[in-house]
């Protein structure tokens, strides 16, 4: 479902709430469903991007070489890049 | 009916669903045959080879695949129907609540079938039951007529726009589907008429208007969306007269929720539906000549149930007996129950007993609906289910 139909009252949305839109997955932002929050301490991180090839969401952003940020809108947060880094450079914290 | 738009034939219960799919001539039919819903789509397809219909025909390997074909074609903007029975439904179950739950207006005719186990392929109703919270509107026929005219009124109710719920008509397998009867049957020309040009709400295929069908919704918003589709049941209980209404005009017959046979001034009424109300008519005008006060309360929509109508059409009876055609497993028999809801803010009830009969095709004897009026009318009743024709 889209961000807009989370707002909305029961009335208000379409038939089985389907969506008059295609490809809508990418307004869905599953970072709704994380409860643990991926933390990158850039003073450990080599950039060896081990952490890109393993995020199953595709969502830590590389520019020129190196790690950019995580795009936390559709970071689940399922720790998978804290396992794998071997700098030990993200660590899981708590989403607030 | 009236003579100039309809044709008096003689074919069985399963014929007539097949005409009326033909009448109604839809964009896509997809089924997989089981007794005794085979009569159906075998005539069906026949059509479909003689060139009768423009229907896409689709042969599926199961039931599941059938209605997840219907599901697609219906979404992408076609009139879209099946037809099963039993094991069956029982095999579309996934399918029938993204049927329901996408708002797609798929009719489906439904020849009752007894659910394994143990195997057996007669009547009873434990299949449309096991399908009944699953958001689909449910009528009953008591014999071909009601069969085909169901049909034609369950494809308008189901496309309306603000109903888009699927429909099952169900027919009772065997005694209906497969015993011929007469049939006052309308011309092509008048069904085709009724029916009308299938307008499909927001289609999956239009490319200039791009729509996602059953979109994932989480706790943020799967309740809203089921919320709309209660609201859509119920609305389809107004559109059900008011569609009926439009199809009297044709027929010359009347679509009420329930058919009250010689209720009005009666002390002793049974509730029941399908073919087994034609049997109970026959002894209740028996015992009428005998003078005795017995009437017939016959279910006709089922999903959206009719709780304030049915309290006010029995409120005068003094001893309701409901004839359930499916098992009570742990709970009241469903016809039961509902007719048990309709009374909860009564103040004077009428005395309600429970009956299961007719279970995997069990006959019901004239003798043993004459022993429940009898009962009945003798004022017994019991907190227990009593069950009409077992050896016990």
């Amino acid at each position: 479902m889209t961000q807009s139909n989370k707002k909305k009252k029961w009335e208000q949305i379409l038939p089985g709430g389907n969506l008059d839109q295609a490809g809508y997955s990418k307004n869905y932002h599953t970072g709704d469903w994380r409860n643990q929050i991926p933390v990158l301490d850039k003073s450990k991180c080599e950039n060896c991007l081990t952490c890109v090839g393993f995020c199953p969401e595709d969502c830590i952003l590389v520019k020129e070489g190196k790690i950019s940020h995580v795009d936390y809108k559709y970071c689940k947060g399922c720790g998978i890049c804290a396992k794998e880094c071997p700098m030990k450079a993200i660590t899981m914290k708590q989403q607030k | 009916m009236s003579e100039q738009n309809s044709q008096r034939k003689i074919m069985t219960g399963g014929e007539a669903v097949a005409e009326a799919m033909r009448q109604i001539n839809p964009d896509v039919v997809s089924a997989y045959p089981i007794t005794p819903q085979t009569p159906i789509i075998e005539t069906f397809s026949q059509m479909v080879a003689d060139g009768k219909v423009d229907t896409e025909y689709i042969l599926t390997e199961s039931e599941h695949s059938a209605l997840s074909c219907v599901v697609g074609a219906s979404a992408a903007g076609a009139r879209s129907m099946t037809a099963t029975a039993s094991q069956g439904l029982a095999y579309m179950w996934e399918m029938l609540g993204a049927t329901s739950g996408m708002r797609l207006p798929v009719v489906m005719a439904i020849a009752n079938r007894a659910l394994s186990s143990p195997l057996n392929i007669h009547c009873d109703h434990s299949d449309s039951m096991g399908a009944r919270d699953q958001g689909w509107i449910q009528i009953f026929s008591e014999n071909i007529q009601e069969a085909y005219e169901n049909m034609l009124l369950a494809l308008r109710l189901s496309e309306h726009p603000e109903v888009l719920l699927p429909t099952m008509v169900m027919q009772d397998g065997f005694s209906t589907s497969h015993s011929a009867e007469i049939i006052e049957m309308l011309e092509d020309d008048a069904v085709k008429k009724f029916v009308g040009e299938f307008k499909p709400h927001k289609p999956l295929l239009n490319f200039s208007e791009p729509m996602t069908y059953g979109p994932v919704a989480l706790p943020d918003t799967y309740f809203e969306v089921k919320r709309q589709q209660i609201e859509a049941m119920r609305t389809a209980k107004q559109k059900y007269l008011e569609v009926g209404s439009e199809l009297s005009k044709i027929t010359g017959n009347k679509y009420p929720y329930f058919e009250e046979y010689k209720l009005a001034d009666a002390e002793v009424a049974l509730v029941t539906s399908s073919s087994t109300a034609g049997t109970i008519k026959e002894i209740i005008d028996g015992l009428r000549a005998q003078g005795e006060k017995v009437g017939l309360l016959k279910i006709k929509l089922f999903r959206p149930f009719p709780y304030a109508e049915i309290a006010d059409a029995l409120a005068h009876i003094k001893t309701v007996g409901v004839l359930d055609r499916s098992p009570d497993f742990g709970a009241a028999a469903p016809f039961f129950g509902d007719i048990k809801i309709s009374f909860a803010d009564s103040t004077k009830p009428p005395q309600l007993q429970s009956y299961v009969f007719g279970l995997g095709g069990r006959e019901i004897q004239l003798t043993e609906i004459e022993k429940v009026f009898a009962d009945l009318l003798a004022g017994k009743v019991e907190p227990k289910t009593r069950y009409i024709g077992l050896k016990e």
